[in-house]
């Protein structure tokens, strides 16, 4: 399901074996304590033609891995039992315990019916990005929350609202109540839980929510934040929510152009998220009925900061092998090549769904 | 070839644990909704006790009816035979040992040969089952399915014998079991179709055997896919305490679990069509502190090595009564049946043994239990066995003269539950 799972935490520091910061002794050459040092800093991950960025002086300290460029050091493993397999979604593999950070990174493949890739980024020591993605009796539905990072506990309360809302989601689609009703009590129940973990005026974490259904019926977005849906098709790609933004709403109010509100650096400021300060949530819900078979995106502003036009992001997601998991993957890298500057979310559903495909 | 139906998988659960909590409830309902495809390949062989009890009281003129009102409803092509059990099985139709596919002339063959069965002999039940066995050999593709009449004890085989041919038939084909007439062991057929997966009820009355046969015939042709799996997984050093199957009936899967991996179990749930069952699980975790979250088991419903559906029974350990004491709704009524199921039981056993005391103390914390949990028809029948004096505090009398047909019927519908409403449910898990 998951890729890059398996990385172990750190390195030997005499060898170089691949380690865990628990390990008494390095298994290869039996040092002590192999990973008690810091891991190396991380390796650039793409070979693009961005350089990298020249913010670490790297001390050439330590033998660096031969983990290669997938190697993401210091990010997986369990800080329970040791286990090196934490899911996407932060439970570890062995003792089940969700990791209080989440994992930096991870995948959810659904096969044809969907994929869903989080990733940190180059330049955020955290994963804010929550993403849950599930099969429909007839189709697929995806939330993405991005945790507010001004604000404390956001990272679970995004993990949670996303969790809250897919459940309603799958639990009310699958009884059959008609997708828009479904995604306002996703979204009021998201808003709900997330409200629910404040711990006082001063902490109240916050996030954004995007979600999505795709069924015979069309696609149903809704949101509240700057998460956004896309519409992707060879056919014509646009973009399905509206901001709920600084930006947004100034070019909304013709006080400004598109082009001097994007550069203002309030621009990127949301004026509606899910926490305990934000009032009641109002999510808003669009649907359209595709006429030709296409792909929805819901992702995190990671995702769009660098690629905003959804005619850029069609020209990634399309038309490549792998299904959902590679249009995901396709777009994560896009995102990272184009600075990775915040963590990247992106979930991948086509519309209309793929039928009979797991007969066999 | 068909596609699979479409499985969701849904979790109710109080995630909340008080600090140091160690056990979690959940239950896990799946529902499988047609793609649209039609029924899977399918092998039915019907088994008909024709033992000599069985000319009494027009039971083999109804036996008769009921299998070829079967028969009448095979789809073309799904392959069947119909077997004659009595010390011996002998294939009926066609007539060697063999599967034949239904057409308009197989049909009408097999309803002739039905038509000139006769009674005579014994029952030995496991002898039956293995040339079901036998017959089904080749149809691994197809969903298996048998329909069991009997209406006497397994008398003229050692029980060694019948259990053993249990294990060779276990996983290998689906059997629904009824008793007609009232001389057939409760325990017995509850037995057999238990390890067979499948369900089973008491017949009292001859004349409702066909309308019975027509609806097994018709479920098991309704089936799409032949064999589901529901994989477990917990976290090491956790302990799945039990899975029971709840909806439609009560029924303990816990020891048939195979082990599949480090951490999971598989658990077989045999065919599946357009229906919906629901699934009590209870895991033993290792305390976390309180703030953490842990996914305590994961479910996965697979056919083959594809998933078909999944969902995650969490834990989350709380310093906040309000949180940790609250019941999920589903997981009590469930809890509830199962006790209920097993006060009956136990309540009928003592009756049978002559303990008085124990008898009435089980049957009327039965009443109690059937009135809580909703469940009319098993109010109904508890009425037949006991006098009720006090509904609310479970107070009742034995009755003197209870007839034997109501006395199984109370016991084989003892595990057959009622759903709970839509609405009473708690929060859904993911």
């Amino acid at each position: 399901m998951t890729t890059d799972q398996r990385t172990p935490a750190t390195a030997c520091r005499t060898c170089g074996e691949p380690a865990l910061t628990r390990d008494r002794f390095c298994e290869q050459c039996g040092t002590p304590a192999p990973g008690s040092i810091p891991p190396p800093p991380p390796i650039p991950r793409t070979t693009s033609t961005h350089a990298a960025p020249p913010t670490h002086a790297a001390p050439a300290a330590g033998p660096v891995s031969g983990a290669g460029v997938a190697s993401f050091a210091g990010r997986a493993g369990c800080g329970d039992c040791g286990g090196v397999a934490v899911g996407v979604d932060g439970f570890c593999e062995r003792c089940g315990l969700r990791q209080p950070d989440g994992p930096g990174q991870g995948e959810v493949d659904l096969g044809p019916a969907g994929a869903a890739v989080s990733d940190r980024g180059l330049r955020r020591k955290r994963n804010e990005d929550a993403v849950a993605i599930a099969r429909l009796p007839q189709g697929a539905c995806a939330v993405v929350c991005d945790g507010v990072a001004t604000a404390p506990g956001s990272r679970e309360a995004a993990r949670r609202a996303a969790d809250a809302a897919l459940a309603v989601l799958t639990g009310r689609v699958s009884v059959g109540m008609d997708p828009q009703g479904a995604t306002r009590a996703a979204a009021e129940r998201a808003a709900e839980v997330v409200a629910g973990l404040a711990r006082g005026p001063d902490a109240a974490p916050a996030c954004t929510f995007a979600s999505a259904i795709a069924d015979p019926a069309g696609v149903t977005v809704g949101w509240v934040g700057d998460s956004r849906a896309y519409w992707l098709s060879e056919a014509g790609s646009r973009l399905l929510t509206r901001d709920d933004s600084w930006a947004a709403t100034m070019v909304e109010q013709g006080a400004m152009s598109a082009a001097q509100a994007w550069a203002d650096r309030r621009a990127h400021m949301i004026t509606a998220w899910l926490g305990a300060d934000a009032g009641p949530v109002e999510p808003h819900v669009a649907a359209f009925r595709p006429t030709v078979p296409g792909l929805v995106v819901v992702c995190s502003d990671g995702l769009w900061n660098d690629l905003p036009e959804a005619a850029d992001l069609a020209a990634v997601a399309l038309g490549g092998a792998g299904g959902p998991l590679g249009a995901a993957r396709r777009l994560l890298r896009a995102a990272l090549e184009a600075g990775g500057r915040d963590n990247v979310t992106a979930a991948v559903i086509p519309c209309p769904p793929p039928v009979g495909e797991r007969g066999r | 070839m068909s596609g699979f139906p479409e499985f969701t998988v849904r979790v109710d659960q109080n995630a909340y644990l008080p600090a140091g909590g160690r056990e979690m409830h959940a239950i896990v309902g799946v529902s499988a909704r047609s793609a649209g495809g039609g029924g899977a390949p399918a092998a039915e062989i019907i088994l008909i006790d024709t033992s000599g009890s069985m000319s009494y009281r027009g039971k083999m003129a109804a036996a008769k009816r009921a299998a070829r009102a079967a028969v009448n409803v095979l789809r073309d092509g799904v392959h069947f035979a119909v077997v004659a059990g009595a010390n011996r099985p002998r294939m009926i139709y066609p007539q060697g040992e063999r599967l034949v596919p239904a057409d308009e002339a197989s049909r009408r063959g097999a309803v002739g040969a039905i038509g000139r069965l006769e009674a005579a002999g014994g029952t030995a039940i496991g002898s039956w089952l293995r040339l079901a066995e036998r017959l089904f050999t080749g149809y691994d593709d197809a969903v298996r399915h048998a329909i069991l009449l009997t209406d006497g004890k397994n008398q003229h085989e050692p029980a060694a014998e019948l259990d053993a041919a249990l294990r060779a038939c276990e996983g290998r084909f689906l059997c629904d079991a009824r008793g007609v007439g009232t001389d057939w062991d409760v325990a017995e057929l509850r037995k057999i179709s238990s390890a067979l997966l499948g369900g089973f009820l008491d017949v009292p009355d001859p004349a409702d055997l066909e309308a019975d046969f027509l609806a097994m015939a018709r479920a098991a042709m309704s089936k799409e896919i032949a064999d589901v799996t529901m994989r477990v997984w917990t976290p090491q050093q956790a302990r799945l305490r039990f899975v029971k199957q709840m909806v439609p009936a009560v029924e303990d899967l816990t020891g048939r679990r195979v082990e599949s991996g480090t951490q999971t179990g598989d658990y077989p749930l045999g065919a599946w069509g357009s229906e919906s069952r629901e699934y009590h699980v209870c895991v033993e975790v290792q305390p976390g502190d309180v703030g953490r979250q842990m996914r305590a088991a994961w479910v996965k419903l697979l056919a083959g090595d594809e998933v078909l559906a999944s969902g995650n029974v969490l834990a989350e350990w709380t310093d906040d009564e309000a949180h940790s004491t609250r019941i999920n709704g589903r997981v009590a009524h469930h809890t509830g049946q199962s006790e209920l199921a097993a006060a009956i039981q136990e309540g009928l056993e003592a009756r049978r043994e002559g303990d008085e005391d124990r008898a009435t103390a089980r049957l009327g914390r039965a009443v109690v239990l059937a009135r809580e949990v909703g469940n009319a028809q098993i109010s109904g029948l508890l009425d037949r066995v006991v006098d009720v004096v006090d509904e609310a505090n479970g107070t009742v009398r034995l009755k003197r003269d209870v007839s034997k047909a109501d006395e199984m019927s109370l016991d084989t519908r003892s595990v057959r539950t009622v759903r709970t409403r839509q609405g009473d449910d708690g929060k859904a898990g993911g």
